[in-house]
């Protein structure tokens, strides 16, 4: 056991091993349920067993004499302080222990405060609640038939499920386009419910201090700083008094970015016994009420003429967001981004119209790396142009590159209003292509058809719109998405960076040091990344949609950049200069045409904070803050190709290949970047062959755990092979856009798409997700699965 | 009902009064505090708890604690050594083999056990060895690049001791 070379430390961007690294291989991370405190008590949940159901008594007695159980909390106990019901992300509200009925299987109805985690599980079976069972609504397109239960009478005058209308494009002008095509695909499809199940389960210590009134909540966050104000909202806690600690979180995926009743139930729970209250959810939990993402019931319809220029774009959705609407997006997007559906192509007219239902389901929808529904957009037009390419027996790549945008379009006004900053797609179109050598693969799949072996070949290409706001435009909760970063230097030159996003695994603590190091000079080895600590840093919304690099990372570049000109006045005084005679290079300022003349950062630091006369009215010190709003989305982009071998006897699919070139504009560390690709190619295929939370007749979630939701192994990834280019984002300081969520959006559709190839030969058009063994034997057979039901 | 149980967890004995029903893996983290081995699932599927009992890894989540009663357990607060860092986790910071950290100490173990079983693995094997435990962050894809490292490491480590020690012979 020799110690390894250490390979140098870039003094900016470049390939940088993680500072993170050291704690989590040595098994030191410091996650939620990590958290122990003196006298800390447990927390448990009681959840319906039923979908929808009235709730006629619950008796608590039996629980509240065991004698390691200090606290029942019931919905009633919780209408007392006016904290059963919570406000939801989307401007409705979530109960958060069930008063009236249950709305979805697995709903919060009752919480046990005990002396260890398994006495209060213990307590929960000694609960007995009565419940009066109603006819549910599963299936979102039953959701608004006249005889169907009306799920949300708690609202005033609520009588059906509907939720919301919304559209987007020109509709005339889009019927126009269809009207006079020479050839119209259509095509249904859906893009089924998932979970991110990130490995972390979702969990809090919440304490509350008694004497100093202040509450301090650990928890499982993506967004610190929101999460705190909605506390304030939700429980009248003065803001002051309320500090979120997100440690270390073993994965986020969107999953963490809401309130979940059981987070409320822990506070209530130290307000209560007095002590510190952890609740920490199991699997089950997690999987069956937390944020969910998707269940999209597209129709899909693409106009083009019979050589395949592609002309118009017309989608109806039936959106299925469960019991309660809380869907986290901006204000004014209640289908998210899905209004990008145009994708990177060149078209007339285009309109979509969304609808919202309440089922009797979990609510969500938003979550899981799909940069506020990309993914369902993605997903729709990628699939009806390999759709259209079947109608017109052409190549899908050649119809792709025939309609793709061209870089002289750019900045893009796409036909739905998006403002696409920067783009050369063709190029990393046949990057793809090459990397994966097409022509070969085509030559090959040909002679395995003859064989009567089915492989299959899919492309798509995605455009991304990440990075949220501008706060003009984009609020949650009407708090405005822009974010904060404070930096500091200290008198020997070293820095503190503090944040408002939250890494979840993305290595924030690495990448932002780099940020300052690139603009500064300073080795990202001397700067520390300071975040999710609501008392340690400054305001902002979160990391979600991808959106650190674009607005917290430009904010770590604009703020290290007043730090480098509050140095440059602290240099022009060292040097007895004008600071416009000063020049920049990295780490110094210099003298103009005096090379040898200049002053280190650090030099410069020291002096900052020493008895140096600086010029009448500038302050000391080199310490900056600034809060970055956004001008636009930051549009990354991509081309993936897909091989796949289908044994259609069994179903069975094996991906054998999948080539991915992104375009994330600048690359802050090529290493984290690639592996954030990884492992969203590898959603992809979970999500395309695996991943499914189904229900049947009676509510009864099919996906409860690991067992039934399938996640993909080690087995089914192949070695992933990636390309890049480097289109740099025009708006952004450093022209970077965001990564995260690019693969997860981009890789489902062309793993569909290579299976439906595969089964080519058999006349299949189209099968939905997840294309499981039984889904792509039915669909070979002429009897494609509903997937998301088992309802017969 | 309750047992007294005496588990040599990293080389240290611990006694402790338990009910029979702890888990091995709330037993190194709530009664030890070992919170390094997680705990994912419910179901052994997800092998973030992944520890060794008598040098073999299980899923600490399946285990109770007082089956480990008299028995060896070793986590991955264990692997580093006097000398510095096992390989697998030198190989897992050089390859970039975890982002949020969660499933690693699992996979650190089983990387461990199938290295000293298999000191070449190929990637078939390494992909094999780690078909139990999930990850949601890597694509698994930089976890078999650093598990090969650490392999190369140990065999580059071996062969250079045996030229050391050809030499010392000839001189």
């Amino acid at each position: 056991m020799t110690a390894v070379e250490q390979p140098e430390t870039p003094l900016g961007h470049g390939n940088m091993r993680r500072k993170e690294d050291a704690r989590f291989i040595r098994g030191r991370g410091t996650y939620v349920d990590d958290v122990t405190l003196p006298g800390m008590l447990h927390g448990a949940v009681l959840r319906s067993p039923y979908a929808h159901a009235r709730i006629v008594s619950i008796d608590t007695s039996a629980a509240q004499a065991h004698p390691k159980v200090r606290a029942v909390i019931t919905g009633e106990t919780l209408a007392g302080l006016n904290l059963a019901w919570m406000p939801t992300l989307s401007h409705d509200v979530q109960a958060v222990l069930a008063t009236d009925k249950v709305r979805f299987q697995g709903q919060e109805v009752a919480f046990v405060v005990a002396e260890d985690r398994y006495s209060a599980r213990d307590a929960l079976e000694l609960i007995d609640v009565d419940y009066e069972a109603l006819p549910p609504v599963i299936d979102a397109r039953q959701a608004l038939a006249e005889d169907a239960p009306v799920i949300r009478d708690d609202l005033e005058g609520r009588t059906d499920n509907h939720i919301f209308d919304w559209e987007s494009g020109d509709a005339a002008a889009t019927d126009d386009v269809f009207a006079s095509a020479e050839v119209v695909a259509a095509q249904d499809m859906l893009y089924p419910r998932v979970h991110p199940a990130p490995l972390e389960t979702c969990g809090a210590v919440a304490d509350m201090d008694a004497v100093t009134g202040k509450l301090t909540v650990w928890t499982t966050t993506q967004a610190p700083h929101a999460h705190r104000t909605i506390y304030a909202l939700v429980a009248g806690l003065p803001e002051h008094k309320i500090r979120i600690i997100s440690p270390d979180i073993g994965g986020g995926f969107g999953n963490k970015v809401g309130i979940y009743p059981g987070y409320v139930c822990a506070v209530v729970g130290s307000i209560v016994t007095g002590k510190p209250v952890k609740w920490v959810e199991d699997r089950s939990e997690n999987l069956m009420s937390t944020s969910f993402a998707r269940d999209y019931h597209m129709h899909g319809e693409i106009a083009a003429t019979k050589d395949g220029r592609i002309l118009g774009l017309r989608v109806n959705v039936l959106a299925d967001h469960g019991a309660f609407n809380g869907t986290a997006q901006p204000t004014k997007f209640p289908a998210g981004f899905f209004g990008v559906f145009t994708g990177s192509y060149d078209l007339e007219a285009a309109h979509c119209s969304v609808t919202g239902v309440y089922t009797n389901k979990a609510p969500g929808g938003v979550a899981y790396a799909c940069s506020f529904r990309i993914t369902e957009a993605v997903y729709l037009v990628e699939r009806l142009v390999d759709v259209l390419a079947f109608d017109l027996g052409m190549d899908p790549a050649e119809l792709r590159m025939k309609n793709l945008l061209r870089p002289e379009q750019f900045p893009y006004r796409s036909k739905t209003g998006w403002e696409y900053d920067s783009g050369d797609y063709p190029t990393a179109l046949r990057a793809a292509l090459d990397l994966a050598d097409y022509p070969a693969l085509r030559a090959e799949q040909a002679l395995k058809r003859e064989r009567g072996e089915q492989m299959g070949i899919g492309v798509a290409f995605f455009t991304e719109a990440v990075g949220a706001g501008p706060r003009k435009h984009m609020d949650i909760l009407g708090l405005g998405m822009a974010d904060g970063a404070e930096l500091r230097v200290h008198p020997t030159g070293k820095a503190v960076l503090r944040l408002s996003c939250q890494t979840q695994g993305q290595g924030h603590e690495t990448t932002f040091a780099q940020i300052v190091g690139e603009e500064l000079g300073i080795s990202p080895d001397d700067i520390d990344v300071v975040h999710g600590d609501t008392d340690q840093t400054p305001f902002g919304l979160g990391t979600y949609g991808s959106r650190s690099t674009p607005v917290s990372g430009a904010a770590a570049a604009v703020v290290a950049r007043k730090v480098r000109e509050r140095a440059r006045i602290v240099a022009s005084a060292m040097l007895e200069v004008s600071a416009d005679d000063l020049e920049w290079e990295k780490g110094r300022w210099f003298v103009r045409g005096d090379v040898e003349a200049g002053r280190t950062i650090q030099e410069i630091a020291l002096a900052a904070h020493s008895d140096l006369e600086l010029p009448e009215g500038v302050e000391g010190h080199l310490d900056a803050t600034c809060v970055y709003n956004p001008p636009n989305l930051t549009y990354p982009f991509g081309a993936y190709v897909c091989v796949v071998d289908v044994d259609a006897d069994t179903g069975q699919v094996t991906v054998r290949r999948f080539v991915a070139v992104d375009d994330c504009g600048v690359r802050i560390n090529p290493m984290i970047v690639e592996g954030q690709v990884h492992g969203g190619l590898a959603d992809g295929v979970g999500m395309a062959l695996m991943q499914v939370m189904a229900f049947d007749e009676d509510g009864n979630h099919l996906g409860g755990s690991f067992m039934d939701y399938l996640l993909p192994t080690s087995m089914e990834c192949p070695s992933w092979e990636l390309g890049e280019t480097v289109t740099p984002s025009p708006h952004h300081p450093i022209g970077a856009k965001g990564i995260g969520e690019s693969a997860t959006v981009g890789s489902p559709a062309a793993v569909v798409n290579a299976v439906v190839d595969a089964l080519r030969p058999f006349g299949v058009r189209h099968a939905d997700m997840p294309l499981t063994p039984a889904a792509v034997w039915s669909a070979a057979q002429g009897t494609p699965l509903r997937t998301d039901l088992a309802i017969t | 009902m309750i047992m007294e149980v005496t588990v040599t967890v990293n080389g240290h004995a611990y006694t402790r009064t338990i009910e029979p029903r702890l888990l091995l893996t709330h037993f190194l983290r709530d009664e030890l505090g070992l919170t390094g081995t997680h705990w994912g699932c419910d179901t052994s599927n997800c092998g973030t708890c992944v520890v060794w009992l008598d040098d073999v890894p299980v899923k600490s989540c399946t285990v109770l604690a007082v089956m480990a009663d008299g028995r060896q357990v070793r986590t991955v607060e264990g692997l580093e050594g006097a000398d510095g860092l096992d390989p697998v986790q030198q190989g897992f910071v050089a390859c970039h083999g975890l982002q949020c950290g969660f499933c690693t100490p699992g996979m650190l173990m089983t990387a461990r056990w199938l290295i000293d079983h298999n000191p070449a693995p190929s990637e078939g094997d390494i992909r094999e060895a780690i078909s139990g435990q999930l990850c949601r962050c890597t694509g698994y894809e930089n976890i078999v690049r650093s598990v090969r490292w650490a392999a190369e490491h140990e065999a580059g480590v071996r062969e250079h001791t045996v030229e050391e020690a050809g030499t010392e012979v000839q001189a």
